[in-house]
């Protein structure tokens, strides 16, 4: 399941409403990415969270359904956020359940190197020195590259 | 004509999210419309500006024609 959303959510609550979804499944790991309060060495004051609507769906969907498949998941949920956001809140939340724990692990981390570079969001934070756009990392670059 | 948008950054550099073109002849294809626009707009002409044709991505040059929605997108950042 796919949800993007300008609402805030709570991942406890998330994580619970998933695993009651999952009767039967032997493990679930999930993961919380939550608004940073410094970056650089400067303090957060907020995010702005860009996406494009229509395109934006589908590019997540298709993530989670290559994950589906090429992990063999009973299932997997990914929450996205978008707007405007307060350091501290939760951004994203992926769980995935399988019936061992590596399909699981590897599921989440695969989703989330797959949303950082390639999931039409576009992060704006705003800090002392007024706002300035963010853009995947090398380093965030080098990691979805290892899932081929 | 053709509805073009423009996200993040490129909205800031562009000066506006969405502008309304009529497309020159030449301009059959993502290619050719990218040089088209990129002379008033250099920010487009980035190879890491990825161009999506009625809200889909895809490799190399696609055909453009009026009535499409153009989108101009920068490099993406979720997560």
């Amino acid at each position: 399941m796919i949800r993007i959303q300008p609402d805030p959510f709570e991942p406890g609550a998330e994580l619970a409403a998933f695993a009651g979804r999952m009767p039967g499944a032997g493990a679930i790991a999930s993961f919380t990415g939550l608004v940073r309060a410094e970056s650089d060495g400067a303090p957060v004051s907020g995010l702005d969270l860009e996406h494009y609507p229509g395109l934006t769906e589908k590019a997540v969907a298709a993530i989670g359904e290559e994950a589906q498949a090429r992990f063999g998941l009973a299932g997997l949920l990914i929450v996205h956020r978008y707007g405007a956001m307060a350091p501290g809140e939760p951004i994203v939340f992926v769980a995935a359940a399988s019936g061992h724990r590596r399909a699981a692990f590897e599921a989440v981390d695969y989703m989330m190197d797959r949303l950082k570079t390639e999931a039409p969001f576009w992060k704006r934070e705003h800090g002392p020195d007024g706002a300035r756009w963010i853009e995947a990392r090398p380093a965030d670059l080098e990691e979805r590259v290892r899932w081929g | 004509v053709a509805r073009l948008l423009f996200f993040g950054r490129l909205r800031e550099a562009i000066g506006t999210g969405a502008l309304t073109e009529a497309l020159p002849d030449h301009v059959r294809d993502t290619g050719t419309l990218r040089a088209w626009l990129g002379a008033d707009y250099p920010a487009l002409l980035d190879s890491s500006v990825r161009i999506a044709v009625n809200a889909e991505l895809g490799p190399g040059d696609r055909a453009v024609a009026d009535g499409d929605e153009i989108a101009f997108l920068p490099p993406m950042s979720g997560g």
